[in-house]
């Protein structure tokens, strides 16, 4: 089947899609977008995590038809052009990043967190990657990370709306 | 394999008709894992996405809810958590975030899994279940008569789920759960509470304790019985409620725990669930 989508901004199309198959599976081997890895591929470790519809979601469990028409944002959208997010910056900056594999999950699911919750408690933040597994860093890096770029996110917020 | 995308309900009851084999697939959360894994591939699939009216709520002119099969955890939660306690306590047990953004309770009814963590305080609210076909229309199913055996409820092979229909809490719910660890685990075993002072009645729900989930039914008539829904909770009474829906189960020993060790930690949220319950209604012998 043929699907169509827009994957960060750009709207997609794939031909021969195998019904059965996952939107991770569309992303990487289709449309030349490996950032979100594949480890599990039954939604256990988070690492395949991308936005769809604004919502993350393990792009392992949606069925590539299911994105008709929809939108996808995955790690590679997050960046504008050479400048990194802010959240990118943060892992890099941290030391949140060893092998990075667990990296592009981590950095969409972050992201999502802040942009809901400005200052994220570190309950907050525990919560919300529960979802997410990393074998390297032992997590307090990445929880540094995501402390840091609220903050910087926070601050540029506060500047614009001066 | 097909991919079939109804736009509307009507349109998906009369796919499902054509073709009763194919799988309904919402937030794809228990399908896409059988997939992946070759365990089951099926030879269509019906994707429900596209149909908004699944996804939303609505409170009918008699006050109950009836909440779509579509809704994702983290709407019930969000939305109907202050009207349905219980259901959004088990809902934000369930996986991790990404699990509850896509997860739906319909899809947890539609895989009826003992431990499927919804069922218990579907059963312990008086949930009752709409599904519907299109050549019989619409059927009104009661949670309690809904799981008919492991992995398998009622409905025919042309029908699919369209909403669950539940009251608003009319007392204190509390959902509790056995697990390793806070996130991303299957129930060893759940319990569900759901008081209703009005009618002077509780009710209940098991899961992860039997081949279905079910109500502990002696232990709800015990409690109607003999509860002083004024004054404070007798001991002995607590104690004996435990044990009744410690009665009710029929578990196994598996990885995740033996059978003594589900009774015995059903005896204990059974009681645990019943004292805070208690404890929100006021009724600690100083309040009332
Ligand atoms: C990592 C992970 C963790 C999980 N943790 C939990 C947990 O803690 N607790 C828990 O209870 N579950 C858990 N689950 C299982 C799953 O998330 C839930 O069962 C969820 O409710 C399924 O909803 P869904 O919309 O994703 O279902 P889907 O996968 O889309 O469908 C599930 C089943 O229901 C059928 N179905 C779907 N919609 C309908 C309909 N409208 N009519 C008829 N049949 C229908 C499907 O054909 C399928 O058989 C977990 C799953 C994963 C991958
Ligand atoms: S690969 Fe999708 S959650 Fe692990
Ligand atoms: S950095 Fe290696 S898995 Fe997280």
């Amino acid at each position: 089947m043929r699907v169509t989508c827009t994957v960060n901004g750009k709207e997609l199309e794939a031909d021969d899609v195998w019904e059965g198959e996952s939107l991770l599976y569309l992303l990487r081997e289709r449309m030349g977008l490996p950032g979100s890895k594949n480890a599990c591929e039954q939604g256990e470790c988070g690492s395949c995590t991308v936005y769809l519809d604004d919502v993350p979601a393990c792009a392992c469990l949606v069925a590539a038809g299911q994105v008709e028409g929809r939108s996808v944002r995955t790690v590679e959208g997050l960046a504008d052009g050479d400048t990194l997010d802010p959240m990118q910056e943060a892992f890099v900056e941290c030391g949140a990043v060893q092998c990075g594999f667990c990296t592009p999950g981590l950095v969409v699911q972050a992201h999502d967190l802040v942009e809901r919750v400005p200052n994220p408690s570190d309950a907050e933040i525990r919560e919300s990657l529960a979802g997410n597994l990393c074998r390297c860093t032992g997590y307090e890096k990445i929880l540094d990370a995501v402390r840091l770029a609220a903050i910087r996110k926070a601050d540029t917020r506060k500047a614009q709306a001066r | 394999m097909d991919f079939l995308r109804p736009q509307t309900w009507a349109d998906a009851l009369t796919a499902k008709a054509d073709d009763v084999d194919a799988v309904p697939i919402q937030g794809g959360t228990d399908v896409m894992v059988e997939m992946n894994f070759d365990v089951h591939r099926p030879g269509a699939l019906l994707d429900l996405n596209p149909i908004g009216e699944l996804t939303t709520w609505e409170q009918l002119p008699d006050d109950t809810l009836r909440v779509g099969a579509g809704m994702p955890y983290v709407r019930i939660i969000e939305e109907l958590g202050d009207r349905l306690p219980g259901i959004a306590q088990a809902s934000r047990t369930v996986g991790s975030p990404q699990i509850r953004n896509r997860g739906t309770v319909g899809g947890n009814l539609g895989g009826a899994s003992p431990a499927g963590d919804l069922h218990a305080p579907l059963l312990a609210a008086g949930a009752v279940i709409e599904v519907e076909s299109a050549a019989r229309g619409t059927r009104m199913i009661p949670a309690a008569d809904f799981y008919v055996g492991v992995k398998r409820n009622c409905c025919e092979r042309d029908e699919l789920i369209r909403a669950f229909h539940v009251k608003p809490a009319a007392g204190p719910q509390y959902f509790s759960k056995i697990g390793t660890r806070n996130a991303m685990v299957i129930a060893v075993c759940s319990f569900s509470i759901a008081l209703y002072p009005g009618e002077k009645r509780i009710g209940t729900g098991l899961g992860s304790a039997a081949p279905t989930p079910r109500r502990a039914y002696a232990a709800e008539e015990f409690l109607a019985g003999v509860l002083d829904w004024s004054g404070p909770l007798d001991d002995r009474v607590v104690a004996r409620f435990g044990e009744l829906v410690a009665d009710a189960a029929s578990p196994i020993d598996d990885v995740r725990g033996t059978a003594d060790y589900r009774r015995h930690a059903l005896a204990v949220m059974a009681k645990r669930t019943l004292g805070w319950a208690w404890k929100d209604l006021g009724n600690n012998g100083k309040a009332a």
